[in-house]
Parts: C-alpha cells; sequence; structure tokens
C-alpha cells in the first residue's frame, strides 16, 4: 500500500477530519485510508461484506453482523465518521449515539424491548433460552424504573451509561470512601488505537 | 491452557484455546448485581469488533511491505536507472541462459536414467536424486540466490519428518538444493502442476486438496505410510498451509506432529535488502513472482537446520507443534500469531463466535443467582 496516500491530497485529509469533526489527526486518518484500501481488496470505494469478513477477527464477533450493516457501502469518509466514536478525543456523547444507533436498528430514535432483546440474544445465542432472556431484561428494566412496554431515547442511554454528577453526589453521602474507589472503573470505556507508521 | 478436540474430521479444531491469545484486556470480569446498564453496555464488545477493522494481525502475516525507495535524488536516481539496465538487459538474459541449459543438461539425463534404469531402483533413485538437486542448484543460481546453511545436513534415516515455516515455493527449491525431499503440496494448475505430475512424483511427494475437508484423512496415511518407508526420501512438510510474509508465523497444522515420528524443524529467513521472497499469491502468479526475483540483484536468505525433536510424554500433538513453531520463530526472528492460514480462504468457525457467547451468557447469569 505504498502509493495509496498520494492518492489522497491534503484536501482530502481535511475534508475528511472536518467531516468527523477533528476526532482524529491527520496521520490517523491516512493510516485509516491505507487500511480501507487494503480491506477494499477490488478497489470499488467500499468494503463488501465478503471483505469485511475476511478479518477472522471481526468475523468471530457476536455483534459483527449488526456492525456490518451499519458500516456496508460507506465511502471512506463516512467510514471514518463511523470509526469517530472509537477515538480517544470522542466526547462520552459520541460513544453513547453510537451505542444507542446500534440498538436502534429501525432508526426511529427509540429502543423498544424487541430492539434490546435483539442484541442479548447476538450476545449470549444459544446459552441462554428465549424466555430466560426476557425475563432477565424484564426484570432489569423494572429495577431502573421502566416497563416492558417502554421505550428508551438517547437521553435515557445517555443517563444510564454514565454518572451523572448527582448520582456520584447520592453515594458520596451514603457510602463508605473505599467503595468510592470502585465506583471510578465504571466510566464507558470504547476507544481503539489507530496505528500510525 | 489448550482445550483439548480429538475429533479428527473437522478442519478446524486443530488449534489451542484461541481465548488466550486475543486481547481481551479491557474485558474486566464485572461483578455486582445484575443492572440494565450491565445489559446495555455493550462497549466491550464494539471495541473488538472495531480494533479488528483498525487493525488485525491475521491481515498483517500477509502484507507485503514495499520496501522504502532509495532513488529519490538526482545522484541515485541515474545509479538505479543503470541499474535497471544492468539487471534486465545483462543479468536476466544470463540468469535464462543458465537456466536453460541447466534444464537441458536435466531432461538429457533424466529420462533415459528413468527409463533406461528401471530394473536398477536404487542405482535409479540415487541417480534421479542427484538430478533433481542439481536442477534446483541451476535455479537458485538463476536468481543469484546466496543461500546460508547452517547446522547439519538431513540425513537419509525412516522415522523422521522435516517441518519449516512457509515463504514462497521457492522454499522447496532452496532446501531441495541440499537434499532431495519428497514433498507434500497443493496440485497447481499450468506447468507448475506438469512439473509436479512427471519430476516431483517420481521423489515420492505427496499431493493435497486444500477445499476437500476428507483429504485430510487420506493425507494423513499417506503420510503415514511414506514416513515409515525405510528408503523413501525424507519427507519436507510446510505445516502453516500457506504463504506468510516471512515476519510471522501462522498455526501450525497438526498432521505432521502426530505420525510418531521424530520431526526436525527447519527455519528460513529471507533478507529483504534486494528483493521481497514473500510470494503474495493473491497478488501475483508463480510465474511473475518467479521474473521477478530473476530481474533482482540476489534473493538472500539463510537456512537454520535445527535440533530434531520428540512428542514430550504427555504432550499433545497440537501442543508439539506450537513449540516447534516456537522454535522455529524464536530462530527466524518470527513473530508468532494465533490464525489458522487457511482463514485465508474460508470464514472461522462459528465455535468461537459461541465461546464468546457462553462466557457472557454464564456472567448473566451468575450475576443473576447473586441476588
Amino acid at each position: 500500500m505504498g502509493n495509496s496516500s498520494s492518492m489522497l491530497t491534503q484536501y482530502d485529509i481535511e475534508e475528511v477530519q472536518e467531516h468527523c469533526s477533528n476526532t482524529f489527526s491527520q496521520q490517523e486518518i491516512v493510516s485509516l485510508y491505507q487500511r480501507f484500501c487494503q480491506l477494499d481488496r477490488n478497489g470499488c470505494g467500499f468494503i463488501s461484506a465478503e471483505e469485511f469478513m475476511t478479518v477472522p477477527e471481526f468475523a468471530v464477533n457476536p455483534l459483527s453482523q449488526r456492525l456490518f450493516r451499519m458500516v456496508d457501502g460507506l465511502n471512506f469518509k463516512e467510514f471514518v465518521l463511523f470509526l469517530s466514536a472509537f477515538s480517544s478525543r470522542a466526547s462520552l456523547q459520541q460513544k453513547v449515539e453510537f451505542i444507542f444507533k446500534v440498538y436502534d436498528s429501525d432508526g426511529n430514535g427509540k429502543v423498544t424491548f424487541n430492539e434490546m432483546l435483539d442484541i442479548l440474544r447476538d450476545l449470549t445465542g444459544q446459552f441462554i433460552s428465549e424466555q430466560q432472556r426476557e425475563k432477565v431484561l424484564t426484570q432489569v428494566l423494572e429495577e431502573a424504573g421502566y416497563t416492558k412496554d417502554s421505550l428508551l431515547v438517547q437521553a435515557d442511554f445517555m443517563k444510564l451509561l454514565s454518572y451523572s454528577s448527582e448520582t456520584i453526589l447520592d453515594v458520596v453521602n451514603t457510602v463508605p470512601v473505599l467503595d468510592i474507589l470502585i465506583l471510578g472503573n465504571s466510566v464507558l470505556k470504547m476507544e481503539v488505537e489507530v496505528p500510525v507508521d | 491452557m489448550s482445550k483439548l478436540n480429538t475429533s479428527s474430521s473437522e478442519l478446524d479444531l486443530d488449534r489451542p484455546n484461541i481465548e488466550d491469545y486475543l486481547p481481551s484486556g479491557s474485558i474486566q470480569e464485572p461483578h455486582g448485581t445484575l443492572r440494565l446498564r450491565d445489559l446495555l453496555d455493550i462497549s466491550p464488545t464494539l471495541t473488538e469488533a472495531a480494533g479488528a477493522i483498525v487493525d488485525d494481525s491475521f491481515t498483517r502475516c500477509f502484507k507485503s511491505n514495499p520496501p522504502e525507495p532509495w532513488n529519490w535524488n538526482i545522484y541515485l536516481f541515474p545509479l538505479w536507472c543503470l541499474g535497471v539496465v544492468v539487471r534486465y538487459g545483462l543479468l536476466f538474459p544470463l540468469r535464462v541462459l543458465v537456466l536453460t541449459i541447466g534444464w537441458i543438461i536435466f531432461l538429457s539425463c533424466y529420462f533415459p536414467v528413468h527409463f533406461l534404469l528401471k530394473g536398477h531402483d536404487k542405482l535409479r533413485k540415487k541417480l534421479e536424486r542427484g538430478l533433481v538437486e542439481l536442477i534446483c542448484s541451476f535455479f537458485v543460481a538463476s536468481w543469484t540466490g546466496v543461500v546460508k546453511y547452517h547446522g547439519p545436513r538431513p540425513s537419509i534415516r525412516p522415522k523422521q519428518i522435516f517441518v519449516a515455516n512457509h515463504t514462497s515455493m521457492i522454499d522447496f527449491v532452496v532446501l531441495e538444493q541440499m537434499t532431495a525431499f519428497a514433498v507434500i503440496m497443493q496440485k497447481h494448475p499450468g506447468w507448475v502442476g506438469l512439473l509436479q505430475s512427471t519430476i516431483l512424483e517420481s521423489l515420492g511427494c505427496i499431493w493435497f486438496n486444500r477445499s476437500e475437508s476428507k483429504d485430510r484423512e487420506i493425507v494423513a496415511r499417506k503420510l503415514r505410510e511414506h514416513v515409515h518407508g525405510a528408503d523413501n526420501n525424507p519427507l519436507l512438510v510446510f505445516p502453516e498451509g500457506t504463504c506468510v510474509n516471512n515476519h510471522y508465523t501462522v498455526m501450525f497444522k497438526k498432521g505432521a506432529f502426530e505420525l510418531g515420528c521424530t520431526v526436525c524443524p527447519i527455519a528460513i529467513k529471507y533478507n529483504k535488502i534486494f528483493v521481497d521472497a514473500f510470494w503474495n499469491s493473491r497478488k501475483q502468479s508463480f510465474t511473475t513472482h518467479l521474473l521477478q526475483l530473476m530481474t533482482s540483484w540476489a534473493v538472500v536468505c539463510d537456512v537454520w537446520y535445527l535440533e530434531p525433536q520428540n512428542l514430550k510424554p504427555g504432550e499433545t500433538p497440537i501442543e508439539f507443534a506450537e513449540r516447534v513453531r516456537d522454535i522455529i520463530s524464536v530462530r527466524a526472528g518470527l513473530k508468532k500469531v494465533p490464525w489458522d492460514g487457511y482463514l485465508k480462504y474460508s470464514r472461522p468457525s462459528p465455535k468461537h463466535r459461541e465461546r464468546k457467547q457462553q462466557s457472557f451468557a454464564e456472567s448473566v447469569l451468575r450475576r443473576l443467582e447473586e441476588r
């Protein structure tokens, strides 16, 4: 892939960088382009299902089908935007937005019980029965104050996946100091390092 | 460490536990009662998938890294042009000439020996071996091969099998120059296939077909027969099953390691100083690859014949294969990756995904019980 960066001009790099709101540095964009060209073997400008599945590490992931549906047919600019949620410079909101999009398969901005069940099924496969899955999901939903018919929006996800300042203050007043240190590990970790030559 | 799978008919039960190799450091063991947040937080799985999209150890094994161009200024460029003229105009015709002479000598000696000495097998075999070694030396000379052999030369003894790492089909020629091995190879089309079915057949080579899964048992039987035969040529196997770019080794197939005989490892490392000897079969045909070698200055490589190994008591064939792979990788300075080379041609088995699903399911159920 030695000559691929010469096909990407400075204008192109800046355009892509702006499109992903500066979550990647220019060097990282060049590396991602080399990777994109490496995966797009037939050079048609986007990565097909076959080409993605040739990466064994991706193919064995339980959520690979869903992710693939989101990244299918994307050109390089959109590919970088897709990966921007995994950059170290991405905000918590961008990461939560990405997770929400993975759940919201019909894209209507609301996550239903069935959509959550679908993801749980992908993650657990045949090792939990369908009834047990529904039971677990209903139980944890009710404990969090929702019902089986609740429709979750992105704000709900934001609340659940981050520790807001109010909840931390609540905890500080009631929990011994040592236990607070354990809470520090609960921040959403979703980062991937782009190898830069 | 490795979960033992004794079923032999599945191509992909051939390997130890991949989970031990794959990066999973970021996934902490979840504890405490199960909350909605824990089910919704799919970030570890997503991170793994995105990590694989951005870079993965399997694709790295087959990447041919182009060399840094050195002819970038006004003094070096004319020198490089002169070099091109010498390589293509002078060396290449000379090499083709050397190769043609070699083939003429070989063919004019081989066929008479093969047909006239039909009755005197021992003498015929000896002469055929010598002739094959000769033509391989001509081949090596045709790319100005500078090969340094280290270690004791292979001897013809029964119950031993030689294994080596694989970078290109020229590995075979480089090793064959020193000893007339019998090889186990994929049957190729074209002129290579013709060579295979005529000359290599007489050395006792064994053919296999990657795409047939039942093929494995047939090949395993043929291997066993060959190795136990007293005056068969020593057998050479490339357990990786495919060409790798000489910076990494992929997992060894256990077939050569469960025959109950001594395994003699051979490590081959090519020096990329003049040309990259990795044959990227997806990018170029073998003919193109050979032409590339013949128009370069030289092919430099080191061959190490390493200490023969035996199956240790209590060791499984898979562990034995991994141990030998370790010996070869250390000697040749290659990194090990936990993938099966055949994944170049097929998808990974659903078992790996199922293992991930199983561990997640078990943790969910366990935390549910902690209430």
